[in-house]
């Protein structure tokens, strides 16, 4: 029992600190994806809901392909594609060269791709819930479209969304765990290699797990704490 | 550019020679993986939904522990844990006489697969037989019905209408992480896509496997939609 502890300590002969860099590095690319995929997303919403042709389209185009794909897949085909992408364009350039693509960038990309086609639907059904005549009132007032819709239909709909992007947060945060296959130091790829050296699965797939599962947690309590604050003007008066 | 160049370009007939049949495989294996991981795990999930919802405060509260694990931890990790984690008590499993199991990558991938969609199938049928007004339940008792056939007969249908919309994104979310058992040497059709790739270095390969992957999801949405119409006729 005290060996299995030990394989986990901080000092020298423990995995403790390469858990943990491997988590940070987790979060960190969960996070980066946020940035991206919340404002895509919203745009390929208001897409969807457009009155022309095209981008609505391209927006049913776009969340039907990323929404339909395994992101293991998305993952690869973003990853070699860029590397082959990129090393076509330097060749038609002059230059013979290996390119290697950041792991992280790539995985940036994938996930935040796959997050805005997933925020989108959930977006889109936010904007059914926002009342016509909340939009007829803003007209009626003389606002001009873009205050319409970050004072007025914006702040209710993230009240409404704010559920199902905890969802799409969740998964998106343990599909993080796919960058591993692409050589990426994550939590798993950490994971991975002390077990490699350790022989000890079972004990170090376990701790995986539930650092997945802490971060799960804590992820769950930001949100009820976003969502209490979202609805606080609904909150009844206490006496 | 002539036509040759054009079509080898999208789908050069030499890689479909080459590669189609491993790719008819690698679809077969696919389907077998999530047909039998989601059947077993409905079988599974229902049970796990009627010991959230029993008054047994022990089966509740592991049953609860048993969806919260597997639910906020990622399937990846969990498969291997099961595989290269239970395959390293190979003396354990070899007394018991289950190594012929734990050994081959088939029934592991086969098994995390099931005990992870029985959480989230678990969830889904638990907020549908709630979702079943509680007069029915007093009808039933009024009735004098049993309590097998209140849950048979009156319960299980009417929630399984409810149910049958979550549970078919259930499945095309297996669908799509099923592509995670390449990981584990199984060659189903993500498998055979990277084995593919590795051996020719051809980036089309890749664009393929995504549209076969999308067609499978966009035949499977458009079924479920039409069955779900089916069964819901009587409230349109």
């Amino acid at each position: 029992m005290f060996e299995h502890l030990s394989l986990l300590s901080f000092a020298s002969g423990g995995w403790g600190s390469a858990l943990l860099a491997g988590a940070l590095v987790t979060i960190a690319l969960a996070l980066s994806c946020l940035p991206i995929g919340l404002p895509l997303g919203l745009g390929v919403a208001l897409a969807a809901r457009s009155r022309r042709r095209w981008p609505r389209a391209m927006s049913t185009v776009f969340s039907t392909v990323f929404r339909g794909l395994p992101e293991l897949l998305t993952l690869l085909i973003i990853y070699y594609g860029c590397q082959i992408g990129a090393q076509k364009l330097l060749a038609a350039m002059g230059y013979e060269t290996e390119v290697a693509i950041n792991t992280f960038l790539a995985a940036m990309i994938a996930f935040s791709l796959v997050f805005a086609a997933f925020s989108s639907q959930i977006w889109l059904g936010a904007f059914k819930t926002v009342p016509k005549g909340q939009f007829e009132a803003a007209a009626a007032l003389g606002l001009s479209r873009r205050t319409t819709f970050t004072k007025v239909v914006l702040p209710q709909l993230v009240r409404i969304a704010l559920p199902g992007l905890s969802n799409n947060w969740l998964s998106l945060l343990k599909d993080t765990s796919l960058v591993s296959t692409i050589s990426l130091v994550d939590l798993m790829r950490q994971t991975n290699l002390a077990v490699s050296v350790t022989k000890e699965p079972m004990l170090f797939y376990a701790v995986a797990c539930f650092g997945y599962l802490f971060f799960s947690a804590i992820s769950g309590r930001l949100f009820q704490f976003l969502e209490q604050y979202f609805s606080r003007h609904q909150r009844s008066a206490r006496p | 550019m002539s036509f040759d160049e054009l079509q080898n370009l999208f789908l050069s007939p030499d890689l479909l020679e080459r590669y189609g049949p491993r790719f008819i495989d690698g679809l077969l294996v696919t389907a077998k993986l999530v047909a039998i991981s989601f059947t077993l795990g409905a079988l599974l999930g229902l049970l796990i939904a009627l010991g959230r919802l029993s008054s047994n405060r022990f089966i509740s509260r592991f049953t609860g522990v048993y969806v919260y694990f597997f639910r906020g931890s990622p399937l990846l990790a969990q498969l291997f844990m099961l595989y290269y984690g239970l395959g390293s008590f190979k003396g354990f499993w070899q007394d018991v006489g289950l190594w012929w199991f734990f050994r081959d990558a088939w029934f592991c991938t086969l098994l995390a697969f099931t005990l992870n969609t029985a959480a989230y199938q678990a969830e889904i049928l638990r907020g549908s037989i709630l979702a079943v007004a509680q007069g029915q339940r007093e009808a039933c008792k009024a009735l004098s019905l049993s309590r097998w056939t209140t849950f048979g007969k009156i319960i299980l249908p009417q929630s399984l209408l409810v149910a049958i919309g979550p549970l078919g994104n259930e499945l095309i979310l297996m669908i799509k992480a099923s592509a995670i058992a390449s990981l584990v040497t199984i060659y189903d059709l993500m498998g055979v896509t990277k084995l593919a790739f590795s051996r020719s270095f051809d980036f089309q390969i890749y664009l393929w496997a995504a549209v076969l992957y999308l067609l499978i999801v966009e035949v499977v949405r458009r079924s479920l939609k039409a069955i779900e119409g089916r069964l819901g006729r009587h409230l349109q």
